[in-house]
């Protein structure tokens, strides 16, 4: 995508493969959906001795296909006190919003739908947005259920949002950018670099990716959090009025979302597609070959997020709403600020000190160590990785790490 | 020309990731009302209310806690969006600024631990 002008001749060339790119994504990552929908209903059969969907195609693959053509065949039922466009519209936005959340998502080494510098915050402002296709869906049902449901969810998202939004600066604090492929390519070397294992921040950081964890189980809406349709209370919260392919669309919007949350954890915890141990030898692979190796990685690891979000929902009891709010607000927001004072304080003061040693060095305070000053240092092979014959700040500060 | 450039091949695959994601969207809607028999009735049309027909309007009076919680979350939201542009002078070993936002943490922190002494967090 970073040569979207140079590849296919001109700019409706360009439009045109990233038309193409974006439609097998947007397949691919669907079908992957379906299977994963599949996956959590049967994982959550396992917990309770049963077996599950089996009966549509081999082993109930195609269950969740099924499903699909049924829910698009049935009747939809607009109550008649509804406000007709504004219940429409939330199934919509809910899906929409899900969906575009992917395009800044790296899957593999330069396998990403746009590569933006602020794509954190992008992922951020996106994820905000999901809660008015539940509140609107609440409120125009005109009904009692739906509209306890919708707020109660309004309240519960925006509660978890500020500790994720804490969690996430924590990690950018380490990486030093918004940007998620930097974000990948800070852990990269090995799981002893991964950003919840790495020492010696992983005191912090690993309580944090717990802390992250439960927050995405709650921001979207996710058992043992799911107080919005609770069917025990409110029936089934702001979906009761819904049915058919509205219902379906908030459904895969649902589903779509859970996984992006496993997505993020494996980005900004777990090393996005880099393998657990460096493989010797991998680096004289062709490039083609290596992204696909890194999919692949990228995609066992989010399956594996998404198991915990199904064992989660097959063990735990469904919390109280008071308690909900306490967790929300008293313990994961006062944690999560903390983590992000001490994370700060260690990367600024850690910097503060290299740079005071790099201007020491820096005979001539030209920004770069060159070949005279070179030699008052030992520094290992490798630290110039753009090879111009000098050393700047940025490259002096990874030396530990090339 | 150079910034128009990237700005462009940096936002308008997701743009055109929009687009589709509205298209897909919209596409479930129209299967539905293509395919989809329709035959509406009084009783199916009725607000769910577990089988009594609804007393009175649906959209009543709700807890003011419910303000109160989406006015704390702005507040927080902002802190959020401060510290990210923030990450950035971090990683330069910027002290003047580090210290700088240390003093807007300490003065929101003061703030909310009188939040939570008022009990604007309990939930009874």
């Amino acid at each position: 995508m970073e040569n979207l002008f140079q590849w296919g001749g001109g700019m409706w060339g360009g439009i045109g493969l990233a038309v193409l790119q974006i439609v097998t994504f947007v397949v691919i990552l669907l079908v992957l959906i379906a299977f994963l929908l599949l996956f959590d209903r049967k994982v959550w059969a396992a917990v309770q001795l049963r077996k599950g969907p089996n009966v549509v195609g081999p082993f109930g693959l195609l269950q969740s296909f099924a499903d699909l053509i049924k829910f698009v065949l049935k009747e939809v039922i607009i109550p008649a006190g509804a406000n007709k466009t504004v219940f429409l519209l939330a199934p919509v936005i809910t899906l929409t919003l899900a969906l575009v959340g992917w395009a800044v998502i790296p899957v593999a080494p330069g396998w990403v739908i746009s590569n933006l510098n602020v794509g954190v915050l992008y992922l951020f402002a996106v994820s905000s947005l999901g809660v008015y296709g539940i509140i609107m869906g609440g409120w125009a049902s005109n009904s009692k259920y739906p509209f306890l449901g919708g707020l109660r969810s309004a309240a519960q998202m925006v509660s978890y949002e500020v500790s994720i939004g804490f969690v996430i600066v924590t990690v950018l604090l380490l990486v030093g950018s918004l940007n998620l492929s930097d974000v990948v390519e800070n852990q990269a070397g090995g799981i002893w670099n991964w950003h919840a294992f790495a020492f010696p921040t992983i005191f912090v950081m690993f309580p944090m990716f717990v802390i992250f964890f439960i927050s995405a189980l709650a921001e979207t809406n996710r058992p043992p959090f799911d107080l919005p349709e609770a069917e025990s209370e409110l029936v089934a919260g702001y979906q009761v009025e819904y049915s058919s392919s509205p219902y379906l669309m908030f459904m895969i919007g649902e589903y779509v979302s859970i996984v992006l949350m496993c997505s993020m954890l494996t980005i900004l915890f777990f090393g996005g597609w880099h393998m657990p141990l460096p493989i010797p030898g991998v680096d004289g692979l062709p490039e083609w070959l290596l992204s696909l190796g890194g999919l692949l990685v990228f995609i066992v690891k989010t399956t594996f997020f998404f198991f915990l979000f199904a064992m989660v929902k097959a063990i735990v009891p469904r919390y109280r709403y008071d308690q909900l709010m306490r967790l929300g607000w008293k313990i994961f927001l006062p944690t999560s600020l903390v983590a992000v004072v001490i994370v700060s304080a260690y990367v600024t003061f850690q910097n503060a000190s290299g740079r005071q040693e790099f201007d020491r060095l820096d005979a001539d305070s030209s920004g770069y160590l060159e070949a005279p000053e070179l030699a008052a240092v030992i520094l290992p092979s490798g630290v110039d990785t753009d090879n111009d014959g000098k050393v700047s700040l940025a490259e002096y500060r990874d030396r530990a790490r090339s | 020309m150079e910034d128009a450039q990237t700005l462009v091949v940096e936002y308008l695959p997701v743009v055109i990731f929009l687009g589709l994601a509205i298209a897909i969207s919209l596409l479930f809607l129209v299967a539905s009302s293509l395919l989809a028999p329709r035959k509406p009735d009084p009783e199916k049309l009725s607000a769910y209310e577990c089988g009594f027909n609804a007393f009175d309007d649906a959209r009543m009076k709700f807890d003011v806690r419910f303000y109160l919680v989406s006015i704390l979350f702005i507040i927080f939201d902002l802190e959020v969006a401060f510290l990210f542009p923030w990450v950035f002078q971090v990683a330069e070993g910027n002290l003047p600024a580090f210290w700088s936002m240390m003093g807007f943490l300490g003065v929101l922190t003061i703030g909310f631990v009188y939040e939570w002494r008022r009990g604007a967090l309990e939930w009874q």
